[in-house]
């Protein structure tokens, strides 16, 4: 069993279960910080998505995006914290 | 070799990113939640990221996986700071089976700065103080 069928059949169905998940606590979640934390573990699991399909295929073009989504991912949690918090403080 | 370290390394990565994505369906509470979303998923995004960077032998490839990782590992945990910090003040709800919050009351409502002792001690000391100034 060569190293890119176990990634294809075992590595990234598990990935993609998890982000089914995540998902339901997406569309669940009762409060947005909720939501802002699965939206957060989403972009992680993205980032191991690409890792994951970049073994499978032998093509490294795909890491900039990794880069750009670990990027992204940090900003827009920042970005939710400190708007959440202002809002807060004005009512 | 070198496939069998890579496919032990994602094993064990996927298995900590699933059992992240179970943790924040399954648990009780947003402060728990986090707590488990946060360590799970960047354990795994790492050794994921190790695991590539093991795979492919050019030296670019290698770099850029590394600084991912290390991106990763430095801003995740200011990121669930920020947000723990932001849920606690706009006052989520903690679980009914908490025991205790350490942090109740120690916030300043107004101006939402941490104050480094309690509010209750402090008109303690206040009331304390001004006694003998009135008496004297």
């Amino acid at each position: 069993m060569s190293l890119s069928l176990y990634i294809d059949y075992v590595i990234l169905p598990i990935l993609a279960i998890s982000l089914l998940l995540v998902f339901i606590r997406l569309f669940k979640g009762p409060t947005i910080v909720d939501r802002v934390i699965a939206l957060d573990l989403l972009i992680t699991i993205g980032v191991s998505i690409i890792a994951a399909y970049s073994i499978s295929t032998q093509q490294s073009t795909f890491m900039d995006v990794a880069m750009i989504l670990a990027l992204i991912a940090f900003l827009s949690t920042i970005a939710f914290s400190f708007y959440l918090e202002k809002k807060d403080q004005d009512d | 070799m070198t496939d069998l370290i890579i496919a032990i390394l994602s094993t064990v990565g996927v298995i900590a990113i699933l059992i992240a994505a179970i943790g924040i369906l399954r648990m009780p509470d947003f402060y728990l939640r986090l707590s488990v979303t946060v360590k799970a998923a960047t354990l795994g995004s790492g050794l994921l990221l190790f695991s590539l960077a093991i795979f492919f032998p050019q030296v670019s490839v290698t770099t850029k996986a590394a600084a991912i990782g290390f991106f990763l590992l430095l801003t995740a945990p200011v990121a669930a700071h920020m947000i723990g910090r932001t849920a606690y003040l706009i006052g989520t709800t903690l679980w009914k089976g908490t025991i205790r919050d350490d942090l109740k009351g120690m916030y300043d409502k107004e101006s939402h700065r941490l104050s480094s002792s309690n509010k209750d001690v402090q008109a303690k000391q206040a009331a304390a103080g001004e006694g003998p100034d009135q008496a004297g």
